[in-house]
């Protein structure tokens, strides 16, 4: 928390002011500035043209911006502790995702509550079934990366940190390579069966109770908030406390996204010949709400439980950490569990929004999510989330309105972008702080 | 029987050796202090002693027991409570999460309770500040706050390196107050100290060490008044 070393600013301009190359360099940031520019005429007119399609896309853009959120809490809790860039993460994204596949395929665990209780009703039973196969997919995951840590990371840790990394690929070589094998996950891409039918709702469908719920919460946990920051200024150390409560958090970020979501999709307004008429799925609300959830349920544990204080602890300084009877290498291992638990629940929800499965599909959200950790500031939960929204946003209006085959050229190239002028990240601290 | 006994450590790092066989003692009660110049040994004797290095060869005994290959962890858990030296609180937790780290091998939720305000009635001020990031409190606050998560633990011998580094004069008195306090309480304390002056003036005995080796050791009363300690140590005269 320190104070910023003086004379280095937030802003990295440090490659305009080198008299070496600066022309090019000076060219090349008018390069991007331009480009920047183009990009918000691009969008600014498709929002003008057709301001229904945009705002679709926008939503869309958030539910692939939450799958990639809690891919990034992964990357960005494990190097928080132990500095590695975990390049297998996407690989555990993958092994969830297959877990998923044979729970539902072959078990048909998504359906066991009907076969206890037969009289149970249909949509109980979906959502008990959907929880336990994203439940079983977390706990494999998260097996799946303590292992990993076990027997890759830990012999390495007081090694170079690049030998880490380097394993770290090979890793992630060996859980894709495996997967082909056709006794594990073959090679083929395979269809995936959902744990629920889809159901898409627009402005007939959906309840007026929901909308009206969902604002009420997310206003009484902002109003709450506002209240507990406005007394803990005042030097309330309970209000400051609550302030932190993930609870209030859950409130604000829950509330908040499902009632802007459902009044975009519930609202149908006519106005001079355009009609504004969205609709949301059921899959797309449930990736909302399943990510939001698991997100806060993460700041809870890190932030209120006796294991996620030693892991704050761990990651700031572990010889101090030690020195307080902190098991750190526990500590480690059940960061990894956390991180790999998410990936897991994350490689559900990609199925069951892409409904396919493929033993490479964890490579490409892997580094986007790799990309939003970086974007979001690497260590930062709250980074990881933000850098995952701007992610999946970039992602979906590139291919909708720039240009589709180019969706992920223009995404990747958002982490040159952010490197370039903002290289911390954005709730990231400034480096060479921790002395 | 004494509460810690080093016999003859060896401790090194790669291939450099920093401790050339010590020994010493710590009774029950006492305030030991560990005097010398910079590179002299202490703080590598204090983590050998709390396991965060491994000695050589030699022998650390605690309480009766032999620590010397157990874990950090292991260690506090019997009481054995290093202070780092710089403070190293935890500076993104807050102050009253750091003090929770200090009972981390703590199960009984009451006590911990009551151990905090235990340390709240001797830092009145760390209870101001309470809820704040530990990294925001000032020097003389964080060491503060460094001696307090340490007696969270419910120590019974506190391992303490250099705690008057980089404090004013004043707080300097304060600190070395509550070391004082502290021992009084029942709490065994071995002292690492730059500040030969203080450290001799709430000591029971010392050492003197120079070069990985103990040079001269007896009563602090004793050593203060020795003129090679007092022409190296306490500035001449």
């Amino acid at each position: 928390m320190g104070v910023r070393a003086e004379g280095s600013p937030s802003v990295n301009t440090a490659f305009l002011n080198r008299k070496n190359g600066a022309w090019l360099n000076r060219l090349s940031a008018a390069f991007f500035a331009l480009l920047g520019v183009g990009v918000i005429y691009v969008l600014g007119k498709a929002f003008v043209d057709n301001p229904s399609v945009f705002t679709q896309q926008v939503m869309n853009g958030l539910q692939l911006g939450f799958i990639y959120a809690l891919i990034a809490l992964g990357y960005t809790m494990i190097y928080g502790i132990v500095k590695l860039i975990n390049f297998a993460h996407g690989d555990v994204f993958m092994v969830g995702s297959f877990t998923s596949f044979y729970a539902i395929a072959t078990m048909n665990l998504h359906r066991w509550p009907a076969r206890l209780w037969p009289s149970m009703s249909e949509g109980l039973v979906v959502l008990i079934g959907t929880i336990t196969v994203i439940l079983l997919s977390m706990l494999v995951s998260g097996i799946l990366a303590i292992v990993m840590e076990r027997f890759a990371y830990r012999p390495l840790r007081n090694k170079p940190r690049i030998a880490a990394l380097i394993t770290a690929i090979g890793v992630s070589f060996f859980l894709e390579y495996f997967g082909a094998l056709p006794f594990v996950f073959s090679n083929n891409y395979i269809t995936y069966p959902r744990p629920f039918e889809v159901v898409v709702y627009d402005a007939g469908t959906i309840p007026p109770a929901a909308m009206i719920g969902m604002w009420v919460l997310f206003i009484v946990s902002v109003v709450t908030y506002i209240v507990m920051l406005v007394m803990g200024k005042k030097g309330n150390a309970a209000a400051q406390a609550w302030a932190r409560h993930p609870l209030l958090q859950f409130g604000m970020l829950f509330g908040g996204f499902l009632a802007v979501v459902l009044t975009l999709a519930g609202v149908k307004i006519e106005v001079g010949g355009k009609v504004w008429d969205l609709s949301a799925s059921n899959v797309m609300l449930v990736i909302m709400g399943a990510s939001i959830i698991l997100q806060v349920g993460l700041q809870y544990i890190v932030t209120q439980t006796k294991l996620g204080k030693a892991m704050r602890a761990a990651a700031y300084d572990k010889p101090a950490a030690r020195l307080m009877g902190i098991n750190v290498d526990y500590v480690i291992a059940s960061t990894f569990a956390l991180g790999g638990g998410l990936a897991g629940a994350a490689g559900v929800l990609y199925a069951t929004a892409f409904k396919q499965v493929h033993h490479l599909m964890g490579i490409i959200p892997g580094l986007k999510a790799f990309v939003a950790a970086v974007i979001g500031g690497i260590g930062s939960i709250p980074g990881a989330f933000v850098g995952g929204l701007i992610m999946g946003e970039t992602e979906v209006l590139a291919a909708g309105f720039i240009s589709t085959p180019m969706r992920d050229a223009i995404a990747f190239s958002m982490l040159i972008v952010v490197l370039l002028v903002w290289p911390q990240g954005i709730f990231g601290e400034p480096p060479g702080e921790k002395v | 029987m004494a509460l810690l006994e080093i016999k003859n450590l060896y401790v090194s790092y790669g291939s450099i050796r920093a401790l050339h066989g010590i020994s010493f003692k710590v009774e029950e009660g006492e305030v030991v202090t560990l005097i010398g110049a910079n590179g002299a040994g202490k703080t590598t004797t204090l983590k050998t002693i709390s396991g965060l290095l491994r000695p050589d060869k030699g022998q650390i005994v605690y309480d009766g027991v032999d620590i010397t290959r157990m874990g950090a962890d292991a260690i506090v858990r019997r009481g054995l409570i290093h202070v780092p030296e710089g403070r190293r609180i935890f500076a993104p937790l807050t102050v009253r999460e750091n003090l929770e780290m200090g009972a981390f091998t703590r199960k009984d939720k009451h006590e911990i309770e009551e151990s905090m305000e235990r340390v709240f009635t001797l830092f009145p001020r760390l209870k101001e500040r309470v809820e704040q990031p530990g990294g925001t409190l000032s020097g003389g606050e964080q060491q503060m706050l460094a001696v307090g998560r340490a007696l969270m633990a419910k120590p019974r011998l506190l391992l303490m390196d250099e705690p008057s580094m980089g404090l004013a004069p004043i707080l300097v008195e304060e600190i070395f107050e509550i070391i004082r306090e502290i021992n009084e309480q029942g709490v065994t304390i071995l002292l690492v100290e730059q500040n030969a002056h203080m450290a001799f003036s709430v000591a029971h005995r010392g050492y003197v060490m120079e070069t990985g080796v103990i040079q001269l050791e007896g009563p602090a009363s004793e050593l203060a008044e020795n003129p090679q300690v007092r022409e190296a140590y306490l500035g001449g005269g």
